[in-house]
């Protein structure tokens, strides 16, 4: 069979094993467990109500207790064991995290990532509300809106392989196919750089990766909070003589200031994350290492599972309050 | 001298004229009212003399500058707008207090002007909400608080009463007037469709229609007399009733044979070059009187409807003409389904030929 007729087939079976879930399960509860006759009719609608949303929610609780919630405390168990060789577990407390403490790297990873969580949101948002506003009323706009939004549909490892492209160095004597070495040679620049292994300053080419993919995301939802801030407010602002940037300033980005934060947060929890840039173009070598690829690191290369899962949970700690909050963002800005 | 003089003011988008020979002079201290039917261009007219749209053709002056390049914030006005168009995240006193800020005026003549302002509007318990905390009215208020703080030469008031329910209406209304008298020396320019609120507002009222100005005038002067059918319907509720007919008899009063059988005498002089000329005449529903003999109609009453202080009489509509409704007063029954014949008194009978008023 080929892939495509088996992907079909597979396709096929699912969507019509989540109908005939559906159908034949609140069929059940209606016609053979609390059918709505004899002398408990009414009884039995208030029960089989009371039933039904749990019957529909769970495959969905299903699906993700095993797949979300079960990894959760699998990882913490294998965050305080360790394998013995030849098979088996011990338990060792807070040992790997006190080893994973004292490694220069795990510390090299909490840097590189806070400084990730400094620049990309800020620079994401930055750019998505100033190209929002600057497209809002031009005619081309939206052609612009369009071209910078498409990044978010090119995968994180492609983006790598054309930021690697732009990075690229090649020898003296050779064209420069790397842009950015070729703009560096034409105003003046001697000899090409290795931009990826400049420490400190290649972490922020890695981040520039990830403000382009994400400037389209910011862009999108703040235009549309841009648009849906009323006009009179504006044109009020403007016979009550603010310029163009008081405007801006303190009435429309005070009026968008939830979406901002929930963009911000957005992108936040997607830099904590953040693992495809840093492996496809540094893998964490010169001192460009962030938290999950030592994560991945740890687990898949060194085959240290208690120092991974270790450092795993540290990510899922980082995460979640700022997971919280956005949550808690979103919510008020539907009000 | 006028405080503000609009000549042969245009407005189009491209091809498409909105407005054009816009000719107006306001003295300061009046309350002018912009009405007419929707699209007639009446927010336009204000939002042109406020700045925030482009004025195509002919000048604005405001105390004898031209401001048609001005930007809005230096033409000295203030305006209202119908959804208030506070800024939701600054409580009332910053939204009264944001224009003079931004001006850089001294902290303390700032506080001096939101402090005057919301006396004046009892609005100084809730200097210190957000805008969302207000009801409607109160936030209507804080909108008038934004202008006055302002202490502009000209408010500018757009459709401010059309966002609050009726009852409120009425009561933001006479605030609205009151505060007019208590500053007699501004002048207001107020866009509505509500004829009731122009007619009680306004010291002159200006009919906007077909892309011009139908007329200008006191409130009585348009409902008594009016120079057009249009100004002569749009004004008074129910409109006025036009019946077609021929000038028989003409002189200091003019007689008048109508089409539908009926004759009316009108105290408006013709010569006698006007002689069997084709008119409609115009007669308000609430001057018809109830006659026994030359009646200007008489017809099967089709419909009643009692209101209590007066009666209305819906004629059946003969032969394509319009409906006529007559406006008694107090209460009249059994009148559905019978014969009526009215009248009017010569003064109150209007003659317009091809749809102007014959009144010299």
């Amino acid at each position: 069979m080929t892939p495509a007729l088996q992907g079909l087939l597979t396709i096929i079976i699912g969507v019509s094993g989540c109908v005939g879930y559906f159908y034949l399960s609140n069929q059940f509860l209606d016609k053979v467990l609390f059918p709505p006759r004899g002398p408990n009719a009414g009884r039995n609608i208030n029960r089989a109500n009371m039933i039904r949303p749990w019957l529909f929610l769970f495959p969905a609780l299903a699906a993700l207790g095993l797949y979300l919630a079960y990894p959760v405390v699998e990882t913490l168990r294998l965050s305080l064991t360790e394998r013995v060789p030849g098979g088996g577990y011990r338990w060792v407390g807070l040992d790997n995290y006190t080893q994973m403490a004292a490694e220069p790297k795990f510390w090299e990873a909490m840097r590189n990532n806070m400084f990730w969580l400094i620049v990309v949101p800020a620079m994401s948002t930055g750019f998505g509300l100033l190209v929002a506003q600057l497209t809002d009323r031009i005619r081309w706009g939206n052609f612009a809106k369009s071209l910078i939004f498409m990044p978010m549909a090119i995968s994180f490892v492609g983006a790598s392989v054309i930021w690697k492209l732009v990075y690229d160095a090649r020898p003296a004597e050779q064209d420069q196919i790397g842009i950015l070495n070729a703009l560096y040679i034409f105003f003046g620049g001697t000899e090409p750089q290795t931009w990826l292994t400049v420490p400190f300053w290649n972490s922020f080419f890695l981040m520039i990766v990830l403000v382009w993919i994400q400037t389209g995301f910011a862009m999108v939802i703040l235009s549309a909070a841009l648009r849906g801030i009323p006009e009179e407010t504006v044109e009020a602002a403007i016979l009550d003589g603010a310029n163009p940037f008081q405007i801006f300033f303190k009435i429309k980005v005070p009026q968008i200031k939830t979406t901002i934060l929930v963009v911000w947060t957005t992108i936040t929890i997607t830099v904590l994350k953040v693992f495809d840039i840093v492996f496809a173009m540094t893998n964490g070598q010169w001192e460009t290492q962030v938290l999950a690829n030592y994560m991945y690191d740890k687990l898949f290369r060194a085959n240290d599972w208690g120092v991974g899962s270790a450092s795993a949970m540290v990510i899922m700690l980082l995460v979640t309050p700022i997971l919280i909050w956005n949550v808690r963002n979103a919510r008020k800005e539907m009000e | 001298m006028s405080e503000l003089k609009l000549t042969d003011v245009a407005k189009s988008y491209g091809p498409v004229d909105v407005l054009k020979h816009i000719d107006l002079d306001i003295e300061q201290g009046e309350l002018i009212v912009f009405v007419g039917p929707s699209g007639c261009g009446k927010s336009t007219l204000l939002r042109m003399i406020a700045g925030l749209e482009k004025i195509t053709g002919g000048t604005l002056e405001i105390e004898g500058q031209v401001m048609n390049d001005v930007p809005p914030a230096q033409r000295g006005i203030a305006m209202v707008f119908q959804s208030y168009a506070l800024y939701p995240h600054l409580t009332v006193r910053e939204n009264m207090s944001f224009a003079l800020k931004i001006a850089k005026r001294p902290a303390a003549e700032i506080d001096a002007a939101v402090e005057r302002a919301a006396q004046i509007l009892q609005l100084d318990p809730y200097l210190d909400r957000l805008p969302k905390a207000l009801s409607g009215g109160q936030r209507q208020r804080v909108a008038i608080g934004r202008a006055i703080v302002r202490d502009p030469k000209v408010y500018l008031f757009d459709e401010p009463l059309s966002n609050l329910d009726a009852a409120l209406r009425v009561a933001t209304r006479i605030e609205i007037a009151r505060l007019k008298e208590a500053m007699p020396d501004s002048t207001m320019i107020y866009v509505t469709h509500d004829q009731v609120e122009a007619m009680t507002l306004a010291s002159r009222i200006v009919v906007l229609a077909n892309k011009g100005i139908a007329q200008v005038g006191t409130p009585l002067e348009l409902y008594e007399t009016p120079d057009n059918e249009f100004v002569a319907q749009f004004i008074g509720s129910p409109s006025m009733n036009l019946l077609p007919g021929t000038i028989t008899g003409t002189g200091q009063m003019t007689t008048i044979a109508l089409e539908g059988g009926g004759s009316a005498i009108s105290a408006i002089p013709t010569g006698t070059e006007d002689e069997g000329k084709q008119v409609n005449i115009g007669v308000r529903p609430e001057d018809f009187t109830l006659t026994d003999s030359d009646p200007i109609l008489s017809g099967e009453v089709d419909f009643t409807e009692a209101l209590g202080e007066v009666t209305l009489l819906y004629f059946a509509k003969s032969n394509g003409a319009d409906q006529v409704i007559a406006k008694l007063p107090g209460i009249q029954r059994n009148l559905r389904g019978q014969q009526v014949s009215v009248t009017a008194r010569p003064e109150k009978v209007h003659l317009f030929h091809n749809g102007l008023s014959m009144r010299k």
